[in-house]
This record gives structure tokens, sequence and C-alpha cells, in this order.
């Protein structure tokens, strides 16, 4: 029993930064239909800035404060340099050009950092927490906890003010909203910018367990994208199931089965689901226009 | 006597001569057998291009694991002669026989996605295909690869009489089996069923409507381009004479469409320039080491911001522009 409780908090932790990185891909596909592959290095980035900061002598909160902020430009940037100027492409073409930007921005990290592995000391000591005869890290709430935060956050954004609205009006239907009077540009920049910062905090609450180096971002933003599309894509709340679940499934495969497949447990699981949900666990069904 | 070029060629005939003339004439200008290796490595990514352009560019289906079964045709290769005693050549065809038995299996059920759910069905199926390679390390070698046996080419033609250079002799193997896919692809595109298969491209709906029995053309579109990926993957295997589950790995899929994309998915010979370009520019570009991934991901974001449709369709507008 305790053995499965363990499995259960690592699963959750994990599972958290699987979550935030699902809710950036829901974020900027909502606004703009785009899958942003270049999701997982924002992640990346957020762990990377808050290394070198610190390292330079910034104290550990600046330091990720400054990681948070200095992704978030990225993410405008990305979709002020390429993603509007690339409006009405395809579906592949759009994929394609978020592929190249991780690619481009892993190139960039290599340069401008290194190629060693890298963390920062956790926020409240490394000492585990006795639960029940399982134990968690510190580090573990605090990613579960920020993770928490955030959507508790995007939810009443979403739903109480003003430019939440937009951002679900310009989702919903972008003329439309357009015709209403809303800047769907801004809400464009707005979205890259908020998922480029989620992104950059899981990388900030997750690096000093999972640790981080320029080419991190790949296998997260792979997790992330299942985690997204197991939930169903576009909608925040399949989004943390989602991520939460591909966390758990990979935690107890890896405990009960075997850790070699851990990784290929959670697809097949995103098959089985993809089979008989054709939009995943809580998408909306489209219908073709002609 | 009819004038010859009276009436212009086709774009199939056009398509077939271009690259028979490439083949045949960029050797003059190789100056080391290095050139030999990159040509051959060039044609067979665009071979598994090739196939990619029958299901992307006809079909308007997307595939982010077809480098499972490029891996699945590798490993045929490695594991062919060691535990069935088949000879190299028969094992490709066996692998070969094998993606497209598994390509119907697994296509039924993944084509029925759309868009971004068959992308993630598709790279989930590619990441499963590389674990199993790399995991079950009794059968694969694991990560460490292993040794694929000779194609026995080489010796045939010497007891032949002819002596040619091992570089040079996979070069224009590779280089037929090039001409012999895009011959078969481009036939396909003006039969019956390459229409159909491009009538799905444009409104699956509006196929339904005029007959068109859209989960059997999209499932054929699937296995014929498994089927491309998977000898793409065996000549690999053969040419390295080695192989790791690296070549079923996700980033190889991306590879793969991305080439077909950058060039021009529509056309056999755009996406076979985006094999040509992105199979020479990493040789290229390790000059210029650390700046490599940097420059690399720069090209592929400009190319597919201003020449959406790819880098031969859209020069190809441009320059009927500049004519008419």
């Amino acid at each position: 029993m305790s053995e499965l409780l363990q499995f259960t908090f690592s699963g959750l932790t994990v599972g958290a930064v699987y979550a935030l990185v699902a809710l950036g891909f829901t974020i900027i596909y909502n606004a703009s239909g785009v899958v942003n592959f270049a999701q997982g290095e924002f992640v990346m980035l957020g762990g990377m800035i808050t290394v070198f900061a610190h390292a330079a002598g910034a104290p550990l909160p600046a330091a990720a404060a400054l990681a948070v902020v200095a992704t978030a430009a990225i993410g405008i940037l990305l979709n002020k340099l390429a993603i509007e100027r690339a409006r009405g492409a395809s579906v592949v073409t759009l994929i394609i050009i978020t592929i190249g930007a991780s690619i481009f921005l892993r190139g960039a990290a290599q340069l401008g950092f290194d190629k060693q592995l890298h963390r920062f000391p956790s926020f409240s000591g490394d000492d585990p927490i006795a639960i029940a005869g399982a134990t968690i890290l510190p580090q573990s709430l605090w990613m579960l906890f920020g993770a928490a935060v955030v959507f508790a956050a995007l939810y009443l954004f979403f739903t109480r003010s003003l430019t939440g609205k937009a951002v679900l009006a310009t989702a919903n239907n972008k003329l439309a909203a357009q015709l209403v009077g809303i800047d769907t540009d801004f809400v464009m920049a707005l979205s890259f910018g908020l998922s480029a910062a989620i992104g950059a905090l899981a990388g900030v609450l997750a690096t000093p367990i999972t640790l981080t180096s320029y080419d991190a971002g790949t296998a997260l933003a792979l997790k992330g994208f299942a985690a997204a599309m197991l939930g169903g894509m576009g909608n925040p709340f399949g989004a943390l199931v989602g991520g939460l679940l591909v966390g758990l499934i990979e935690a107890t495969t890896a405990g009960y089965l075997s850790s070699d497949y851990k990784d290929a447990a959670a697809f097949v699981v995103i098959l089985a689901v993809l089979f008989a949900m054709p939009q995943g666990l809580f998408g909306k069904s489209a219908q073709e226009r002609v | 006597m009819r004038p010859l070029f009276a009436k212009p060629i086709s774009a199939k005939q056009a398509t077939l001569l271009v690259l028979l003339l490439l083949i045949a004439v960029a050797p003059a200008f190789f100056p080391s057998n290095f050139y030999y290796r990159v040509g051959t490595l060039i044609f067979i990514n665009g071979l598994a291009v090739t196939g990619l352009v029958v299901l992307i560019g006809y079909a308007g289906q997307i595939s982010l694991g077809h480098a499972g079964f490029a891996g699945l045709g590798a490993y045929a290769c490695a594991l062919g002669p060691v535990h069935l005693g088949l000879p190299p050549a028969l094992s490709l065809v066996l692998g070969a026989v094998l993606s497209g038995l598994l390509a119907w299996l697994v296509g039924r059920p993944i084509l029925r996605l759309k868009g971004h759910y068959l992308a993630i069905a598709t790279l989930g199926f590619g990441v499963l295909v590389s674990m199993v390679l790399a995991n079950e390390a009794w059968l694969t070698g694991g990560p460490d690869g292993m040794a694929v046996a000779d194609l026995g080419l080489r010796g045939l033609l010497k007891s032949a009489g002819i002596k040619v250079g091992n570089a040079e002799l996979w070069y224009w193997l590779a280089g037929l089996i090039l001409l012999a896919g895009a011959w078969l692809a481009l036939n396909l595109k003006d039969s019956p069923s390459g229409r159909a298969l491009r009538s799905l491209h444009d409104s699956e709906v509006a196929a339904r409507t005029v007959g068109v029995d859209v989960a059997r053309y999209k499932l054929s579109a699937f296995v014929i381009s498994a089927v491309y990926a998977s000898v793409s993957g065996s000549l690999l295997a053969l040419t390295n004479r080695f192989v790791t589950p690296d070549i079923a790995n996700f980033l190889h899929s991306i590879e793969l469409v991305t080439m077909t994309v950058l060039g021009g998915a529509g056309t056999v010979i755009g996406a076979a320039t985006g094999a040509l370009l992105l199979t020479a520019l990493p040789q290229v570009l390790t000059a210029l080491q650390e700046y490599e991934h940097i420059v690399f991901g720069l090209i592929m974001m400009l190319v597919m911001i201003f020449l959406p449709d790819g880098l031969l369709p859209s020069l190809h507008r441009l320059l009927r522009r500049r004519v008419s």
C-alpha cells in the first residue's frame, strides 16, 4: 500500500510538470490553432536562465522571476517574428515552423549557456517528508502547489476578467471576436507570452528534482503534447487531467512493470483512448465544413 | 516524321528526366568518394520522402511516426540474415511486407483521427517501435545497435568481371531505386486511384459525396508510404552495415516530414529537393560547428514562413509571375 502511495507521489510530481506543459500547448492552440512544439524549450529556458542568473549572483527568487519574464518575452517574439507572419499556412507548415523554432532555441541555449546538466538548490531543503509509509520531497510539494496556483489563477482570469474573456472569444471564433472590437493580435501575443511564462515556471519548479540541460525540452514537449491530446486539445481542464494521468501511468508502470517501458505506457494508453474517443477525454467533436 | 519536342512533355516525364539527369551527371563534379556517400544518403532519404508525398501531398494526411517503419525495414535487414538465414535482399522484401502489414493493421483505427490527433497517434506509434528496438536488447542489441550483413552485390559484380568501388556502387543502386520509386508514385498520381486520393486532400466530405471510399484510400496511402519508408530504412542499414534504434526515433520522423514539406509536399520533385537540401545542409553546416543548430532551425523557419507551400512550388509561382 505504501508502495502505491509512493508511486502516486512521484507520478503526481512529474504529472504536475506535464500538466503545465499541456496547459501551455492548450493556451496557444486555442488562440491560434497552432501546436507549438517549442513549448518544451520554454521549460528548458526557465530552468537554464534561473541556473545561470543564480550562478551569476542573483538571489534565487530574483533569478526565477527573471527567467519567467525573459522566457515570456521570447514567446512573444516567437509569435511576432514567426507565427504572425505565417498566418493562414497549413497545419503541417505551422508544426514545422515551431519545430524549427525549437531547434533554434536549443542551439541558442547550447551556445549561450553550455552542454552540462544543471540544477539549483530546492526551495525548502532536500529532507524527505514521511507520509503514511511513503516519502515526498518538499520540492514536489512546491511543484504541486505551483501547478494548482497556475490553474486556479488561469481559471479566474478566463472567467472573471474582460481580457480573459477576450481570449476565450478569440479561441471560439476569431472573425466574430474582431467584429466586436477585440484586438486579436494582442490576444495572440498575450497567449504566447502567457504560455511561455507558464512553461518557464514549470522549469523553475522542476529543475531542483529533474535537473535541466539545453536538450531537456524535446521529451517534455512530447509528453506535454500527449497529455494535452489525452485530455482533449483546447480544454484547460483536459490538460490538467491529461498531465496528471500521464505522470501517474508512467510512475506506476516504472514501479510495477518495467522502467524501460515507462515512456511507452503513456503512449499505449493514449492510443487506446483515441481509438475509443477520437477527440480525447474532454474534447469537443468537430464537423468538417464543406 | 514528328519533330522532337513538338508537344511539351508531361510533368511526369519531366520529373523523371530531371531526376535521371541529376543522378547521372552529378558524379562528374564529385571531387572525392565522400560525395558518393552523401549522394547515396540523399537518394535513400528521397525514397522515404517520395512515400510521404503519397501520404501527405496526395492524400493530405500527416504522420509523425514513419521512422518506425524505417526502423522495421532496417532491423529486418539486420536480423533476417542472422536468425532466418535469409539473404539481405530478401530480408529487405520481408521488412517491406511486414511494414505494409503493420501499417494496414495500425492504420485502420489511427486514420479515423484527424489533424493533430492523427499526428499524436502516429507519433505514439513511432515512439513505441523505437522503444521496443532500444529495449529488447536480446534481439536487437539494444541502444548499441548491431552489425548488418553485406548485400553481396559487389561480390556478384566482381565475379561477373565488373569492378566498382563500394561508395560508387551504392550511389548508383540507391539512385536507381529512387528513380523506380518516383516512377511508381508519379504513375499513381494520374491514375483513377491517385485522383481519388487527391480528392481527399481537398475535402473528405466532398470526396465521400462523389463516392470515394475515404477509409480505404487513406489506408492504402498509409500502407504505400510505410513500404517506401521501410525500403529506405533497409537501404540505410545495408549501406551503413550497421543499425541503431535511432533510425526509428521521433527526430528521424520529423526529419522526413520536414524534407517532404520544405521542398513542396505536392510533387515528387519538390519533395526530392527537400531531401537533397536537408541531407546536404547538415554536411555543410558542420563547418559552422556550434552554430549548426541555430542556422538549421533558422533556415527551417524562414523557408516555411516565406514559402509556406514549400520551396519548389513557391519558386515556380514566382517565376511564372515574372514571365507573364
